[in-house]
Parts: structure tokens; C-alpha cells; sequence
């Protein structure tokens, strides 16, 4: 399989690895994927909240290169942004971004699964509602 | 965090990359290269003309071949019948067998593990009318006899069992087999493509009526093979499946390939003369990569009867790290892992599921695959270079952080996908 520089890029130097507390109120957790199907991603998500702005995320992925790319890259990417712009976050983006071929575009979606969960969590912990959209999508 | 890149020393007499996969196929050895050179441009003969001397040329290093093949498996040279390789002769065996021996029984026991060039040759005569038994093999990847025993009726015509696995080169208890065979009048065909020429194999003394062998798993050339068929004590009959010639004993038609088959009986006189040494020298540093990879890192598990094994395998499951991004930290490295990624099914190895490990441990296995050319020095270069990314990759690992906090992950639902 021949990877692309930004996908080795993320797999050598993987941003914003860790974790935080997953019990404070202002922290959202996404838990996504199964061991049997060969990758898990958990994304969290620590929110102002006042301002709903993504201050920090972190991440940690049992996966192939391509899922610990997709997930660093998600970490980067809702870092600074309000919890409604980080929903706006499309798998798609992230397969252009990484240039990923079809047989790891799940990787993708599991990315983008993860950035809702995360986004579910921290929504559910203060009580905010869901939209109708939001809910939809982070059923399929 | 650090980076994931190569960290380890380049170490003097290890040059990259590494080549680990010799279960996948071999390098050529220069002295085969050698005795197959003259066969190309000066001795180029067709081996089956019978009227000048570039075709007796020809024919005589054929059987020249034919005998180093028969002596590094007990049988003689008369025996051996020529293919392109293991895959065209287990085909030939199995396919052989069931049409020639129809009239006799219509079912054939082979188990789970075996290679693809069995199983789906089996699976092909399930469609024309055979009945098939594969039996399950045991949590060390071997065999159950009394399995094998309860599965033979009055219409089993062939047992057909590898001698070495692929993947974890786990080895059948091929005797016991053999000797059950005959036993009951059953012809026992094994594949003993991984086993010959890195272990004893002897075809009488283990009642072994027919094997597929190939020489690029023996430092030989790619294309070539052989099927032995036993000629006495029983006499087994093999329809031919390419009809031409009647080259072969009338088994095989095609114009024989010479300087590769030249190069398979070198292949197999050498290995003959240096398996007992090499097999050693294999050994000591399958042994020490297991070690030093035990001894620095947690939740390593071997794949497989350790006892029955080739002296040359090591196939090991990194748990909680997935099998393909361990590859990629390692990529001046060749090896191969039983992950869903690296598979073009995207299902992870059939082989290692059939021990009954789950599918995350599958996901996490890497098979080093030692051979004639590989040295200590890169055994380990190889084990820094794995442990450095087994451990970088598990401080990625939410799998790894949770079962280190004592979290049991068979409890979590998990969200599959």
C-alpha cells in the first residue's frame, strides 16, 4: 500500500496524542470502532463554555496508518473551532486531504463518527440539545 | 511524543531493507543461478527430442534433476513428475486423484489451515458432485488424528493434509497420518512446500503416496515445481488435467522448462547437504528474535505449536497494535502480517481464526519468515526496529491505555462497523 506524504506524515508525527479527563463536565469523549474490525479511534474534545469553542483535542487510535492519520488530522482540525463548525466536518474532507484510497475510506467515516461522538458526549454532559441534522447524521 | 521514523542504529553488516518473508518466496541461491546458466543459450535442447544431441543434453540434465529431487525425499527419480510450481501440483494431485479414483468414493477430508491451491481445488469438486471434509485444527494450528479417523468412511478416496503451514509453520503429524492412510487404503497427498528442504521429509518412512514441492521456496527459481506419485506399495494413478504430449509419464504434457528444473534439482542437492546445519543456525535466531522481543515488550503472544514447528518461523501477534501500521513503521523490513489491511479481502487471516484467536489478535500478527541468507546481525536489527514501534504505536493505543488501567475490553460494546 503506498501512502501519501500527508498520510506519513501524521502516522510519524501524530498530533495532539493523549487523553483527558473524561469525567470533567467541559470534556466530550467519542469512543468509536471495534477491535475484531481492526481500528478504534477515541477523540475528546475539551469545550469553553462560553464560547463553545474546541479549545483542545486529543486523541488515541488502534488502527492502520490511515485511521491514526484521519484521526490525528480530526484532532487539528476542530482545534479552535465552535462545536457547530466541527460538526460541518465531512469524511470526504478528510479522504481529499490525505488523498486515501477507496479501501480506506472508512477509516474516514470512523474519523468523522468520532468527532460526533465526541461532539454527543460533551452535548449530552450540559444538557444541550441535538439538532434534528445532527442526530440524523451521527445515526448512519 | 516522538517521532515514529527510523530511530534505530544502522548497525555495521545489515543492509537495507531487510528481507524476513522467506515463507513467501526466496531468493535465488547463486549456485543454483550457476547450474542453470548453460541451459539457456548453449544447452537450450527440448528435452523430449530423441534424435540429436541437444535434445539428449537436455534430457540428461532433467534427469539429473529428477534424481536430487527423489534423494532429498527418500523417493526415486522415476517419481517425480515436473510442474510450474506448488500450485499446479497440488491441483494435479487432488483433481488427479478424484477423477481417476471415482469409481472408488467421491469423498476427500483436507482441514482448515491448508493453502488456497487445496482449498478451493476442493472447493471446485464440491461443485462437481465430491464431498469434502475439512477438518478443524486444534488451538497449536495442529490436527486432531482421532478427528482425521472419525472422518474417513467407505467412500474416502484421499486424505489430503500439509505438512508445514505457510503462516505459522505449525507441522502436521504427517507420520500418524501416513500411517492411517494406509491403514485404510486411503491415498495421503501433503503439501509439502514449506517442509521440504528445511526439514527431513522421507515418503516412505512416513507413507506419504503423493507431494507437491516447489523450488522459490528453496532459494530456486520461480515456475517450477514438482509432484511426486508414488509408483509401488500402492501404485497411485493420477488422471492428467493438461493434455498435450504425453510428457510426464503421460501425467503432465508441456515441454519441460530446463535450466529452471536444472535449478530445482540443484536447489534440492544442496539443500539436501545443508538443511541439518542450517536448520540449526535458523533456529538460534528464530529463538533469540522471540526472546529479545518477549523480554521487552508485554502482551506478545506466539502463534502456534512452538514444538512442532519450522526451524525458521516465528509468527507472533503484538496485541493491541494493529498489524498494518506496524508494517508501516517498519518498512525497511520485509515481513507480512495476518491483518485484514494487508489483505486484499480485507478480512484478516483465515489461518490464525482458525485457531480460534479473535480477529484483533489477527489483526496484530506479523510473521517473520527467517532464511538461508539472513544473519544474526539483522535478527536484531529487526527486533530494535519492532519493539521500538511496537512501543511508540501502543502509546497511541487507546486498547493498549485501557487494558493497562485494568479495563476488560470483551465488556465494552462495542460500535461495529
Amino acid at each position: 500500500m503506498a501512502y501519501s506524504d500527508k498520510v506519513i506524515d501524521h502516522y510519524n508525527n501524530p498530533r495532539n496524542v493523549g487523553q483527558m479527563d473524561k469525567s470533567s463536565d467541559e470534556v466530550g469523549t467519542g469512543l468509536v470502532g471495534a477491535p475484531e474490525c481492526g481500528d478504534v479511534m477515541r477523540l475528546q474534545i475539551r469545550v469553553n463554555p462560553e464560547t463553545q469553542v474546541i479549545e483542545e483535542a486529543k486523541f488515541k487510535t488502534f488502527g492502520c496508518g490511515s485511521a491514526i492519520a484521519s484521526s490525528s488530522l480530526a484532532t487539528e482540525w476542530v482545534k479552535g473551532k465552535t462545536v457547530a463548525e466541527a460538526l460541518e466536518i465531512k469524511n470526504t474532507d478528510i479522504v481529499k486531504e490525505l488523498a486515501l484510497p477507496p479501501v480506506k475510506i472508512h477509516c474516514s467515516v470512523l474519523a468523522e463518527d468520532a468527532i460526533r461522538a465526541a461532539i454527543g458526549d460533551w452535548k449530552k454532559k450540559n444538557g444541550v440539545a441535538e439538532t434534528a441534522e445532527a442526530t440524523a447524521v451521527a445515526a448512519h | 511524543m516522538s517521532t515514529l521514523t527510523n530511530t534505530v542504529e544502522h548497525p555495521a553488516g545489515v543492509t537495507l531493507p531487510i528481507y524476513m518473508d522467506n515463507h513467501a518466496t526466496s531468493p535465488m541461491d547463486p549456485r543454483v543461478l550457476e547450474a542453470m546458466l548453460p541451459f539457456f543459450i548453449e544447452k537450450f535442447g527440448n528435452a523430449a527430442s530423441r534424435n540429436h544431441s541437444f535434445g539428449w543434453e537436455a534430457e540428461q540434465a532433467v534427469e539429473i534433476a529428477r534424481e536430487q529431487i527423489a534423494k532429498l525425499i527418500g523417493a526415486s527419480a522415476k517419481e517425480i513428475i515436473f510442474t510450474s510450481g506448488a500450485t499446479e501440483s497440488n491441483n494435479l494431485a487432488i483433481k488427479g486423484i478424484a477423477e481417476m479414483y471415482k469409481e472408488r468414493g467421491n469423498h476427500i477430508i483436507t482441514q482448515v489451515t491448508e493453502h488456497k491451491a487445496v482449498l478451493d481445488t476442493c472447493k471446485r469438486l464440491e461443485k462437481y458432485g465430491y464431498r469434502v471434509t475439512y477438518l478443524p485444527v486444534k488451538a497449536d494450528g495442529l490436527i486432531d488424528i482421532e478427528d482425521l479417523k472419525r472422518a474417513m468412511d467407505d467412500k474416502t478416496i484421499l486424505v489430503s493434509i500439509m505438512f508445514a503451514n505457510n503462516e505459522i509453520g505449525v507441522i502436521q503429524p504427517v507420520a500418524e497420518i501416513g500411517k492411517l492412510c494406509h491403514e485404510k487404503g486411503v491415498i495421503f497427498h501433503t503439501d509439502a512446500v514449506q517442509a521440504v528442504g528445511k526439514i527431513p521429509v522421507d515418503v516412505n518412512a512416513m507413507n506419504i503416496d503423493v507431494l507437491s514441492l516447489t523450488a522459490h521456496k528453496i532459494y530456486g527459481p520461480k515456475g517450477v515445481g514438482a509432484l511426486y506419485v508414488r509408483r509401488r506399495n500402492p501404485r497411485v494413478q493420477i488422471s492428467a488435467q493438461i493434455d498435450g504430449g504425453g510428457h510426464e509419464r503421460g501425467m503432465r504434457s508441456g515441454t519441460l522448462n530446463v535450466p529452471s528444473i536444472v535449478g530445482l534439482g540443484k536447489a534440492c542437492e544442496i539443500a539436501r547437504e545443508e538443511m541439518a546445519s542450517e536448520a540449526v543456525r535458523l533456529q538460534a535466531m528464530r529463538d533469540h528474535l522471540r526472546k529479545k522481543l518477549e523480554s521487552a515488550l508485554d502482551y506478545v503472544e506466539v502463534n502456534g505449536s512452538w514444538e512442532h514447528r519450522l526451524p525458521g518461523n516465528l509468527n507472533m501477534s503484538f496485541v493491541y497494535v494493529e498489524g498494518e501500521s506496524l508494517l508501516m513503521g517498519i518498512n525497511d523490513v520485509a515481513v507480512s502480517s495476518g491483518s485484514a489491511c494487508t489483505s486484499a479481502t480485507l478480512e484478516p487471516s483465515y489461518v490464525l481464526k482458525a485457531l480460534g484467536l479473535g480477529d484483533d489478535v489477527a489483526h496484530s500478527s506479523i510473521r517473520f519468515g527467517l532464511g538461508r541468507f539472513n544473519t544474526m546481525a539483522e535478527v536484531d536489527y529487526v527486533g530494535d526496529k519492532v519493539i521500538g514501534i511496537v512501543s511508540k504505536l501502543r502509546e497511541l493505543s487507546p486498547l493498549y491505555e485501557m487494558v493497562k488501567e485494568g479495563i476488560d475490553l470483551s465488556k465494552i460494546e462495542w460500535a461495529a462497523h
